[in-house]
């Protein structure tokens, strides 16, 4: 199984964490990895707000980069994957669009025939490896844990975009992931909700206000750790964990927050430091205490 | 069929607590959710309170959460929601007091809609109808669709955390008179609309959009107005600055400077702002992760570059 990989600019620069870890699971998983070395960033919304269609054939781009690859693309970011499918949507339904924007991409000798698929490593485990297979290379039993499941916005809005209509097990896909692994998954009313980070530098005290309810909730329905495949939610929800609980009366920080790839690493038994569990600001030193206990 | 309805019960003069009542009813296959309420109401329990009026997705009087986000329960038929005859979750729209049961009151969202001046301002007293050409309009109709139910509020993340907020319907009911072309207040309203509780307070979750039964899409008309606001001259906003570093790093290095977006949205002489920023920079820094000091770019970023150039160019001619 091969991907072309996007793994956007979070896992390159703020959480270098999520991209090794991410190499380390992938290459259990049987995933073989061809960076698209000359995409650019999504834009994530933000570049969208100034020029749409700039937006558009930049990340039109990136699906004719995969499809001269012969490859479909498999990122790591809610963020991303969102943003890239928006584009890939709003082009597949206007061919007069398309059209236009490849006339930008000829320019550079690529052409997009709208056909690349663009799939979140969460959508991968459940739609290609399988629960059934990916079971099969769990050899840690989780059992005793409970994780807290934090989609990000945009891996689950808005539905048409992302194919949740014809693949509607995509919209629990986080909570089929955990509980694959045999622990359970929170049940709160955060889960989908925004995490507060597009606005963390326009308005902190709302922003902060998300992080405290999302993580206070979690940690009070007996959430373990929180697992997000959005590394643009974990900035905000394990770097800023400590402001936001303090400042909206949530108490401590005490709720870890996990990318994807670490919770099915830590599955799979591999190391929780070479997965990098010990790199996030909310301290992890319980939890992984607690995995090494409970456990053994 | 039959049905199986939860719904959450509420009624502040016995004083008693919020709390779910099952309800089980017979249906028939096409039946909508609004159909099963009033079914319930009318041989089961008179007491359950809910508000509907047209029954054809006009009125938007119906608006509720079912299995947790909101819709016209009108327009929303059992089958949809419960394929395999799963219970449906009926709760009262959030984000607004409740008055009982399924009845929200709905004072302060019209308090909000009121307060963008939902009317078309003109600096003369036309002596006629006072027309526009259908072509001027026709941008105008996906926002003209909004029949003011409120399911975008109900849903609205960032009023979840700060009742101030405008909120989604009526900062679309703004964006439906900034971009009309009799209007002559657009560089005020804009004023407005760029202050705190604002267009730059919504977290872009799309949440709205995705509930919206009539395809409104308020978010992206606030993001419209964001644009037209900077177009305007109202620059100074760390919205603005977010925006605009973020653009100008793409176009310079194909990819995202995360410090320099840092800083530059937080604002150079926001020193308290900064020292927030640092202090993360600095346990980043204990645990290892050092924000990377240049840009990373993408191989052949010039590629990236001057695509941005040409497009950039070609947007500011329009």
């Amino acid at each position: 199984m091969k991907f072309a990989f996007y793994p956007g600019c979070v896992a390159r620069g703020a959480a270098p964490e999520l991209y090794k870890s991410t190499m380390l699971v992938v290459d259990k998983l049987g995933i073989e990895l061809e960076e698209i070395e000359k995409a650019a960033c999504t834009g994530a919304g933000v570049l969208q707000e100034k020029n749409q269609k700039l937006g558009d054939v930049l990340n039109i781009r990136t699906l004719a980069l995969a499809e001269q690859m012969g490859l479909s693309i498999m990122t790591i970011c809610s963020t991303c994957q969102g943003v890239i499918s928006q584009a890939n949507h709003r082009v597949v339904k206007d061919p007069e669009y398309l059209a236009e924007i490849n006339k930008e991409l000829e320019k550079e000798g690529l052409h997009y025939s709208g056909k690349t698929e663009v799939k979140h490593l969460l959508w991968i485990l459940l739609e290609d490896i399988g629960i059934k297979s990916l079971q099969d290379m769990f050899n840690i039993d989780l059992s005793s844990f409970n994780f807290a499941p934090f989609y990000g916005c945009y891996l689950i809005r808005p539905s048409d975009a992302l194919g949740i209509t014809e693949n509607p097990k995509r919209k629990h896909s986080l909570d089929i992931v955990i509980e694959s692994t045999g622990a359970s998954a929170t049940d709160y009313a955060g889960k989908t909700r925004c995490c507060g980070f597009p606005i963390l530098l326009i308005n902190q005290k709302n922003s902060l206000k998300m992080v405290a309810k999302h993580t206070g909730d979690a940690k009070d329905e007996g959430a373990d750790a929180m697992v997000t495949p959005c590394p643009l939610c974990h900035l905000n929800l394990d770097g800023y964990q400590a402001k936001a609980r303090r400042q909206n009366n949530r108490g401590k920080a005490d709720l870890p927050i996990l990318h994807l790839p670490q919770l099915i690493g830590m599955a799979m038994g591999l190391d929780a430091k070479e997965l990098g569990i010990n790199k996030h600001l909310v301290s992890t030193a319980n939890f992984i205490k607690s995995i090494k206990t409970k456990v053994s | 069929m039959e049905a199986q309805i939860k719904v959450k019960r509420f009624n502040p003069e016995n004083g008693a607590k919020p709390f779910f009542q099952d309800y089980s009813i017979d249906v028939s296959e096409d039946s909508t959710i609004l159909d099963g309420l009033i079914k319930i109401r009318e041989e089961q329990d008179g007491t359950l309170a809910l508000r509907c009026s047209c029954r054809a997705s006009i009125c938007g009087s119906c608006s509720m959460k079912v299995n947790g986000s909101a819709k016209l329960v009108c327009k929303t038929r059992i089958k949809e929601v419960s394929p395999q005859g799963e219970t449906v979750t009926v709760e009262p729209m959030s984000n607004f007091p409740v008055i009982k049961d399924l009845v929200t009151e709905m004072d302060s969202f019209w308090s909000k809609v009121k307060s963008i001046d939902p009317y078309v301002k003109t600096n003369f007293e036309p002596e006629a109808e006072h027309i526009a050409s259908n072509e001027s309009m026709t941008h105008l109709l996906g926002v003209m669709n909004c029949i003011m139910c409120g399911a975008c509020v109900s849903e609205c993340t960032a009023l979840e955390v700060d009742s101030t907020f405008t909120g989604p319907a009526a900062l679309a009911k703004a964006y439906r008179f900034v971009a009309d072309p009799r209007d002559e207040d657009k560089k005020e309203r804009l004023g407005k609309l760029n202050e705190s509780s604002g267009v730059w307070d919504c977290s872009r979750c799309l949440a709205c959009v995705e509930v919206c039964p009539k395809d409104v899409a308020p978010m992206e008309r606030i993001v419209k107005m964001r644009d037209l606001a900077i177009e305007e001259g109202y620059t100074n906003t760390s919205g603005f600055r977010h925006t605009e570093s973020f653009s100008d790093s793409i176009k310079k290095h194909g990819r995202l400077d995360e410090t320099r977006l840092a800083l530059e949205s937080t604002g150079l002489l926001n020193i308290s702002g900064l020292i927030d920023l640092a202090v993360i920079g600095i346990k980043s820094l204990f645990k290892g992760k050092i924000p990377p000091p240049l840009p990373h770019k993408p191989k052949e970023a010039d590629k990236v570059t001057n695509i941005a150039k040409r497009l950039d160019s070609e947007e500011s001619e329009e």
